[in-house]
């Protein structure tokens, strides 16, 4: 009885706590070295799909080290957020390219 | 050394471009010219960093340079050809091509965290004054509308050079 209970409490914390659908993606062009939006809104579990038309390659760096996705050139770069926070992002090839993910829980 | 503009009607000192023909602006198979022996001086200063350097920043830096700056000379060796261009060699891009056998003599001299410091302020400097060119004669005088697109996305590239160098730079200290 008691195992049965503590597995349902266990899956109901689990609906609760992980997205019951797919997070969304967001779509940020990189273009003439700018990232556009520069400022996006987003949610823990959505992916961010940056798709470049420069023809030399970038990265999106996160500041505080949780990610760093290479973008090719004319190509797509991902990441999905697993944390809430503000997230200032940059490239390490173009430092002067710079960006910004509020995450919302 | 002295830069004259007269069709600007005014006077612009540089320090390290070279001086381009007293009297007349450059034209765009010139100014082709220079941005792309601006871009292969940067090639070869990288090839050298990768030679020579066992530092993970540098090589790393050294490394981008390498494929952007192919990557904006390919594109310039494309836009010539379409545009029918025979890029021409100059006062400004023999001497800058001279001033960097100079410094390719220098660095090639210099091993360890010597040449690492040395090459790093060197790329500071240089992007520096590229960029300063760029901005004030190249992109200005530059009258093909493509050709000055290209230079002005030139320009942000190498700004964030200057910037990447600089981190490395700092880095080293």
């Amino acid at each position: 009885m008691c195992l049965r209970a503590g597995g349902l409490a266990l899956l109901a914390a689990l609906a609760l706590s992980s997205p019951a659908i797919a997070g969304e993606t967001i779509r940020v062009a990189v273009d003439k070295m700018t990232f556009d939006p520069p400022k996006i809104s987003a949610h823990v579990g959505d992916t961010i799909e940056w798709a470049s038309s420069d023809f030399v390659v970038h990265t999106a760096t996160a500041k505080n080290k949780d990610w760093d996705v290479t973008i090719p050139a004319k190509g797509m770069g991902r990441v999905t957020l697993n944390h809430p926070g503000e997230i200032d992002y940059f490239c390490r090839f173009h430092p002067n390219m710079t960006g910004q993910i509020v995450v919302a829980p | 050394m002295r830069l004259v503009v007269t069709a600007a009607g005014f006077v612009l000192a540089l320090t390290s471009v070279p001086a381009l023909a007293e009297d007349a602006k450059p034209n765009d198979a010139q100014i082709a010219h220079i941005a792309y022996t601006a871009g292969a001086i940067d090639i070869k200063a990288a090839q050298l960093a990768l030679q020579k350097s066992k530092n993970k920043e540098v090589r790393d830096f050294a490394e981008n340079m390498v494929h952007d700056h192919t990557a904006v000379n390919d594109q310039a060796v494309a836009l010539v050809k379409k545009l029918n261009v025979t890029p021409e060699d100059n006062d400004t891009s023999k001497a800058l091509a001279k001033q960097a056998e100079a410094k390719h003599a220098e660095l090639e001299k210099l091993s360890g965290a010597k040449f690492d410091k040395a090459y790093a302020d060197n790329e500071v400097a240089y992007h520096k004054t590229v960029d300063g060119a760029l901005e004030t004669i190249l992109i200005p005088d530059a009258t093909n509308a493509e050709l000055k697109d290209l230079l002005k996305t030139g320009l942000k590239i190498f700004q964030g050079h200057e910037m990447h160098a600089e981190h490395v730079a700092q880095s080293l200290k």
